[in-house]
């Protein structure tokens, strides 16, 4: 059965900033078919009244006083950017 | 007199011929480095190997000893630290081209841990891509091969770690689990691989690939190792949100060779198909160990475990298609300097940063998670996670801890299951229930297949007894008394 077309993955990637070219996108959709078409056993599993899990242990929130920290510097941040400008990251124009 | 073949030797040995003054922590490290130069071209477990570094360490921990000052049981120890785990000043890349050329300008909260005692950092250890495959094929920098057998694959994501250890490349090494990245390379290279319970150790400077289900660990030759490792990284820190706060109790301390009276429960969810026959003939051995030990073994049913691949494929993607949506080629890692405008910029920059492996995953998470479908898969898998949690709670009402095969089958061959990615999945079927509940696991080595390649077995214990975990491996793993080493 398939879960899963080409226009989908094609949909999907583009959702995620993915390119495919024509070649992949062929052995995406049947790689991806099969791990869909495999997964969805679990609409079968009687679910009614059980909470979806948000974690594992039962961990409350914690608050901290709201002092400030040490912060990296602008140097620091800057140091692994691909390019930058006037203590900025740089990037081509937006379209 | 010259001490050869120090690599053999666990922390713990070295430790104590530190102590005694027979060895020298330089010497340690040099020995290590010279089976490095040795083998590494055989097994690619290394994507940086530290040689200047950690023979300034080792001088340094020298000096330190001879001035007599207090030493733990990994000072001067030669450690590999998986690819994925941030270190100060030395290139962190996931083993992808995303992060070919990242430097962290600062240290996980383990690696300053393991600072803290004067470990000598040794390399950075191969992996899977973001660790996301059970192979180590999917590395940006060619896949490690398995010391037991080169053409073979040493499992994943933590294959160099796995394969470091085992060949003598390092004594202990640090890996990430998420859905058995620690403990299945550690069955197929024939070493103890430890994942805790989840919370128990910072994954601050760990790149995140499922948030949910990541922890980091260990990888050593023997239990008392990983309790050692265990000393040094678990504990409270306050840069995790998800970590527990509450002193680590002394692992060491639970090294007991006394199994009498405990319940053991044999999943058998965990032991029907796909199980390789060897596989399963070892399990059966260790269970014989077991109950003459004076264990009481029984099986149990979890029912939840049938969908356990399930809910892990829907939502570790889910995680990671989030996660490493921070990759976009503005702050840091690799960028597309053709590109003419910012949208361009981020798809081309992805599209060649990422390899298959991670494309497969982003896309089936970003499937999930989109309009009209997050009901069916995402939030339905978080439900059904639920009741495997409650399948388990049940079990531990019952048993100490649970006993399964680590893996269903020994290891395969390179490009076996590469262009099949449920078939690959399945290699973590045993492994993954501990990650979906949070539960600390461990694998070791019960022996070698026919063929000559290691089975482990895996051990799971409830939400925060590593106590029992340890025990039990402690205990096992003297009755089992695996001694082969890899003939390389």
């Amino acid at each position: 059965m398939e879960r899963i077309s080409k226009d989908d993955v094609r949909h999907v990637a583009k959702l995620a900033e993915l390119e495919l070219e024509e070649k992949d996108l062929k052995r995406f959709v049947l790689q991806l078919d099969k791990v869909l078409d495999y997964v969805a056993e679990i609409s079968s599993v009687d679910t009614e009244g059980v909470a979806p899990t948000s974690h594992v242990l039962d961990v409350k929130n914690v608050f901290r006083d709201d002092e400030p920290g040490e912060s990296f510097t602008t140097e620091y941040a800057l140091k692994n950017a691909p390019d930058e400008v006037d203590g900025g990251f740089k990037v081509p124009k937006i379209d | 007199m010259k001490n050869y073949n120090l690599y053999n030797f666990t922390a713990n040995e070295l430790n104590k011929k530190l102590l005694k003054k027979e060895i020298t922590c330089t010497e340690i490290t040099t020995d290590v480095i010279t089976r490095i130069e040795e083998i590494e071209d055989r097994l690619n477990s290394f994507i940086n190997i530290e040689k200047e570094k950690a023979l300034s360490t080792a001088r340094e921990v020298d000096r330190l000893i001879a001035r007599g000052e207090k030493i733990c049981d990994l000072t001067g120890i030669p450690v590999a630290i998986k690819d994925n785990i941030c270190t100060e000043g030395i290139k962190t890349t996931c083993a992808s081209r995303m992060l070919e050329d990242y430097v962290p300008g600062y240290d996980a909260t383990v690696i300053k841990k393991l600072k803290g005692c004067n470990y000598v950092m040794i390399g950075k250890a191969n992996m899977d891509e973001f660790a996301m495959g059970s192979s180590n094929e999917s590395s940006y920098f060619g896949p490690v091969k398995n010391p037991w057998d080169t053409t073979r694959v040493p499992g994943g994501s933590s294959g160099g770690p796995a394969a470091s250890v085992a060949a003598g490349e390092a004594i202990c090494a640090l890996g990430t689990d998420t859905g058995g990245s620690i403990r299945q390379p550690a069955a197929l290279c024939g070493v103890v691989g430890f994942k805790p319970t989840y919370g128990m150790v910072s994954r601050y400077g760990a790149v995140a690939f499922a948030s949910s289900l990541d922890q980091i660990g260990s990888i050593t030759k023997d239990v008392e190792d990983c309790a050692s490792m265990l000393n040094v990284i678990c504990g409270y820190d306050k840069n995790d949100s998800t970590s527990i706060n509450m002193d680590a109790p002394d692992y060491k301390s639970f090294l007991i060779p006394d199994i009498k009276g405990l319940k053991i429960g044999i999943p058998e969810e965990l032991m029907v198909e796909g199980i390789a026959p060897e596989v399963k003939e070892k399990v059966l051995y260790v269970i014989k160990l077991a109950e003459d030990m004076g264990a009481k073994v029984e099986e149990v049913s979890i029912p939840g475990l049938k969908h356990a691949l399930s809910v892990y494929c829907i939502i570790s993607s889910s995680e990671a298609s989030s996660n490493l949506a921070r990759f976009d080629g503005v702050r840091y890692g690799y960028r597309d300097t053709e590109a003419q405008t910012l949208r361009e910029m981020y798809r081309k920059t992805r599209t060649k940063g990422f390899g298959d492996e991670v494309k497969r995953r982003i896309i089936i998470g970003t499937y999930c998670l989109s309009a009209g479908y997050y009901d069916a898969y995402y939030e339905k898998a978080q439900k059904v996670r639920t009741l495997i949690v409650n399948d388990f709670k049940k079990a531990f009402s019952k048993f100490d801890v649970l006993l399964s095969p680590t893996s269903p089958t020994t290891a395969f061959r390179i490009g076996e299951k590469i262009e099949d990615p449920l078939t690959m999945y399945l290699s973590d079927i045993c492994t993954l229930p501990a990650n979906i509940a949070g539960l600390p696991a461990v694998s070791i080595p019960a022996g070698l297949s026919e063929e000559g390649l290691p089975i482990g077995v895996q051990i799971i214990g409830n939400i925060l007894r590593e106590d029992n975990v340890l025990r039990v491996a402690y205990s096992l793993e003297k009755a089992i008394g695996f001694d082969k080493k890899p003939g390389l």
